[in-house]
Order: C-alpha cells, then sequence, then structure tokens
C-alpha cells in the first residue's frame, strides 16, 4: 500500500464575553434566556438599522492574534458575506474577507513521544484571526403535527472570532494538541469562557489526504462543521483520514464537501443542504467606516496582554526550580497559578523554609482546597504538617533501641545476611514513631546500632 | 469580453437566481438576461476612468475608526419582535423545516 499522509487545517469559532453585542446594545449574555428577548433592530436586520462596531470586541479580536503571534496591519475593514439562511436575518454576516484584524501567526505545541521523555515541538502556521458576528440559533420541533424550524435571534450579533490555521497539521493527535492549547491561550485572556458544551467554542477540521511523497496540496478538502470536544474533534478528523485513504486506494479522490459529526455512531456525514457551491459573493461593509490602527494603539494593546501560559511555565520552572510537569500543572488554571504565587510571595516575605517543591505538591496533589483555604491557612497547615514529621535524633535513638531489644531474632536473622529483616526492624519503626521519620533515615540509624 | 448583448450567459443568471432563492421561469430569465447584461454593460462604462494613480475604496464619508463602548442596554419586548413575524410559536420565529441531513 502506498504511504499516505494527511493534512490538516482548522478553522475555530470562539464567542466573546463582551457585555453587548457585537454592533449594537442588545446584551451579549444570551445562554439560556426565554427566546427573542435580546434582540433590536440591527440584529434583527431590520432596515434601516446602522451597525456599530463594539470597540473591546475588536480590541479582543486583537489581543488574541498578538497572542498567537500575529501581525496586525494598520488598515483593516469589515466585509459582508452574501448568503440565505433562517437563522441570518439580514441574508449577510458581517465579516472581514481579504484585510483581517491579524495575519501570519503561529502556535506552538509539543507532542509526547511513546517514549514519555520524549518531546517533539512544532509550529502550526495560524493564517488569519478576523472578527465577525455569530448567528442566530435554529431548533428543529413538530407543531401542530408540520415539521417546522424554529428561531431564537438572542444570538444574532453576538461578537465572534474566527480563527484560521494553515494546513500544517498531520495527525489527529496534533489537531487536538493545539486546540487545547489555543483554548488555554483564549481562557488565560479572559476574553471568551470558551465552553465547548455551550458552543462558545466550536470547532471545523478540514481534512485531506495525499502521498507522502507528493509535495503538492491535495486538490480536495472536506470540512467537518461545529464540532464541540477535542475528543471528537480527533475522532472525527481519524474518521475522515481512514474514509480518505480507502476511497484513494480504489482510485477516487473524496468529494469535496461539508460534512457533519454523528458522535453516536462514530461517522460523519455528508451536509446535502449546504453542498450547492458557495458563492459568498464579499463585498466591502459600507455601514462601517474601515478601522486605521496607531503604532501607540497597537503597543497599548500589547501592553494589556497578559502573561500566557508557556511564558509562565518557563518562569516556573526559571524562578521556582519547578519541575516541567509541576509548573505545567500549576499553570493550567491561571487562578491556582496566581494562588501559587502568592503563596510564594508570603513565604519569601517571612523568610520562610518551605521550598516552592512543597507547595507545588500540596497544591498538585489537593492536599488542602485552595477555593477554601487561604495562603496564609496553607502555609500554617504545611508547617504544623511539616513539623510533627519531625523527630529529634535522640528521640529517634531510643524509638530504635527499644525495637533492637524487643525483636532479638530479627536482629540474629540480619546478621545472618537476612536482608529483609532489616525492612522488618525498619517496618516496627515507622510504627512506634507513627510516621514521623524519615525511612531511609530510620534504616541507617538501625544498621549502625546493629 | 464582448461588448453589449450576452454578457451574461443563462447559466450564470441561473446561478444568481438559485443564490437569490429564486425559481425564474423561462420567460424571466431571458427577460433578466437581457436586463442584468445591459446593467453590467452601462457599469462596464465606468472602467474607461483612468484610475492608475487613485487608491481603492469602499467609503466615501472618509469617517474611519467608528465604535462603540460596550455597553449593554434595553432590548426590545419579546411580543415587539416577533410583531411581524408571519408565523410564530413560544417565543420563536417559525419557518418551514430546514433539513439537515
Ligand atoms: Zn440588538
Amino acid at each position: 500500500m502506498p504511504d499516505f499522509e494527511p493534512v490538516i487545517g482548522l478553522e475555530i469559532h470562539v464567542e466573546l464575553k463582551t457585555g453587548s453585542k457585537m454592533f449594537c446594545g442588545c446584551s451579549a449574555d444570551y445562554f439560556g434566556h426565554d427566546p427573542n428577548t435580546h434582540c433590536c433592530p440591527v440584529c434583527l436586520g431590520l432596515p434601516g438599522a446602522l451597525p456599530v462596531p463594539n470597540r473591546k470586541a475588536v480590541e479582543w479580536c486583537v489581543m488574541l492574534g498578538m497572542a498567537l503571534g500575529c501581525t496586525i496591519p494598520e488598515f483593516s475593514k469589515f466585509d459582508r458575506k452574501n448568503y440565505f439562511y433562517p437563522d441570518l436575518p439580514k441574508g449577510y454576516q458581517i465579516s472581514q474577507y481579504d484585510q483581517p484584524f491579524c495575519v501570519n501567526g503561529k502556535l506552538k505545541i509539543k507532542e509526547q513521544g511513546t517514549n514519555n521523555k520524549e518531546q517533539r515541538e512544532k509550529i502550526i502556521r495560524i493564517r488569519r484571526v478576523h472578527m465577525e458576528e455569530d448567528t442566530g440559533k435554529l431548533l428543529h420541533a413538530t407543531v401542530e403535527g408540520k415539521k417546522v424550524s424554529l428561531i431564537d435571534f438572542n444570538r444574532s450579533g453576538v461578537p465572534l472570532v474566527e480563527i484560521v490555521t494553515e494546513p500544517d497539521i498531520r495527525t489527529s493527535e496534533e489537531a487536538r494538541i493545539f486546540l487545547k492549547k489555543l483554548h488555554h491561550v483564549v481562557r488565560y485572556l479572559g476574553i471568551s469562557d470558551a465552553d465547548m458544551e455551550k458552543g462558545s467554542m466550536r470547532l471545523e477540521p478540514n481534512i485531506s489526504v495525499k502521498l507522502k511523497t507528493d509535495g503538492n496540496l491535495p486538490p480536495y478538502k472536506v470540512e467537518v462543521k461545529n464540532i464541540n470536544s477535542f475528543n471528537f474533534a480527533k475522532k472525527a478528523i481519524d474518521f475522515e483520514i481512514n474514509r480518505h485513504i480507502e476511497l484513494l486506494s480504489d482510485g477516487i479522490v473524496p468529494k469535496q464537501e461539508t460534512r457533519g459529526w454523528e458522535e453516536k455512531k462514530g461517522v460523519t456525514y455528508s451536509q446535502r443542504s449546504k453542498e450547492e457551491a458557495q458563492d459568498y459573493r464579499y463585498f466591502p461593509e459600507p455601514d462601517i467606516p474601515p478601522v486605521r490602527w496607531t503604532k501607540s494603539q497597537i503597543s497599548n494593546l500589547k501592553s494589556q496582554i497578559c502573561e500566557l501560559p508557556d511564558q509562565k511555565i518557563a518562569r516556573f520552572m526559571g524562578d521556582y526550580s519547578l519541575s516541567e510537569y509541576d509548573a505545567v500543572v500549576l499553570t493550567d488554571e491561571k487562578e491556582t497559578a496566581e494562588y501559587f504565587e502568592n503563596v510564594m510571595k508570603q513565604v519569601t516575605k517571612n523568610k520562610g523554609q518551605i521550598t516552592a517543591k512543597t507547595i507545588a505538591n500540596w497544591i498538585i496533589n489537593r492536599k488542602a482546597d485552595i477555593s477554601k483555604v487561604s495562603s496564609e491557612e496553607l502555609i500554617k497547615q504545611i508547617s504544623q504538617k511539616s513539623q510533627k514529621a519531625t523527630m529529634s535524633d535522640d528521640e529517634l535513638g531510643q524509638i530504635v533501641k527499644k525495637v533492637l531489644g524487643a525483636n532479638p531474632k530479627a536482629v540474629a536473622d540480619y546478621k545472618a545476611g537476612r536482608k529483609n529483616a532489616l525492612m522488618f526492624l525498619v517496618g516496627q519503626v515507622m510504627k512506634e514513631t507513627k510516621g514521623k521519620v524519615n525511612i531511609e533515615k530510620a534504616g541507617l540509624l538501625l544498621r549502625d546500632l546493629i | 469580453m464582448p461588448k453589449g448583448k450576452n454578457i451574461l450567459t443563462t447559466d450564470i443568471v441561473k446561478h444568481v437566481a438559485t443564490l437569490a432563492k429564486l425559481d425564474l421561469s423561462a420567460g424571466e430569465l431571458k427577460s433578466f438576461q437581457d436586463q442584468l447584461s445591459s446593467i453590467l454593460h452601462l457599469v462596464e462604462q465606468v472602467s474607461k476612468v483612468e484610475t492608475t494613480n487613485v487608491e481603492p475604496t469602499s467609503q466615501v464619508t472618509g469617517m474611519e475608526n467608528v465604535m462603540r463602548e460596550d455597553e449593554a442596554g434595553v432590548s426590545l419586548p419579546q411580543d415587539e419582535v416577533l410583531r411581524n413575524a408571519p408565523r410564530k410559536h413560544k417565543g420563536y420565529f417559525v419557518v418551514d423545516a430546514i433539513f439537515e441531513d
């Protein structure tokens, strides 16, 4: 069989958690509210309504682009993407076509090798990050015996950022790692809940397969729409790769199309409704003046970007001498990382003896509930526990002597060369001291005294 | 591209009609082919204007960076939103079923 190679790109939609919608003052907090209660002439697409961009949404889009290493062109504009669908009341979506806010970024991913120690790094290029608006929501129901679609426009006009990668991804696992990392960055920036279940982050992999020896991109690609979990994305990609390889092995080029993911059956299916050639007839949005950035606006936005996960991990390893594993776990949630640093600050201020490693262990192994225990309280708990764990050498010596006296047979066995006997004696010491001593220390002392 | 008649083929007119969700009869097809072609022909004359040193623009006001602060205000009440809807059900707009599979 010839050697095939998958070619995968990703499109990701992220809903921003601004207070108001993208082009009107309706609340963007629509989740769980009664239908059609967060609407106005602008987001309903009524004639004569004038959209005005939300400054915060635009700035957040630019900041996400910056966090992904993008260039921010000085000039940018909005465009109309025209198509008819009942969830799109204007008949067009305000989006960005040829002059998006952010271009040419990259995100570095690390893949764990089969051997747990070897890590492979890879750069996934980001083609663009642009700003658009979400559509309304469709529900399918039967009303008075007729199959109908119900429309709720509360989501219509909620700010949506689209991130598009270059087709640099080669495996479903690379795609999953990339998506998790992007999710992490978005969460750190605090610009979206990025809640997959609520649909505030939606994934669209596009997949094709080529011969490994072929340097060109395949002449087709299949897009799988609106996946709402990293694992589903991985499964859908694997399903498509296998489907394409089967077709290609029979000499058939898979059809370029949009497919959906059916989680229950673990398959993708052709979406007939979207099959007709897409012709969006983009043109510049005449209602919205373009955007031109000054250098100081750009540097001001750049300065507002918080420390991102990769930088934090590197700093935790450097400043606190933590292992990469500990640093990764501590920085998974920004709040946990902040908690850890608060504890460290206090320990340093009070010239405490507790090490960063000990604090990291307490937090990582959940020895205390950090959502309830204050940093002062955590330090107190760690100190108490470590005091209990230390016992004076005199005290320990007495206990060891007592154990030796009470177990003459084990002592004799050890002298006769049976190593197991020492382990038994160590066990007795640990029991007597209620585990308050270091096991190696007990072993050494026993050997010295026998 | 030839001037005057038949700038647009019937196929292109059919495609545009499909995008606009319009069903055209054979007679309508012919009449739109003529009308759209003459509109295009008219617009084509603009391309005669010398534009070598003219920046392309899609705006005439000269305005830039018009944005609003992120402040949520009051939306319309639900019955107002639905007032002109031909069909509604429990607070939703209703349309014929959109088949997704
Ligand atoms: Zn609105």
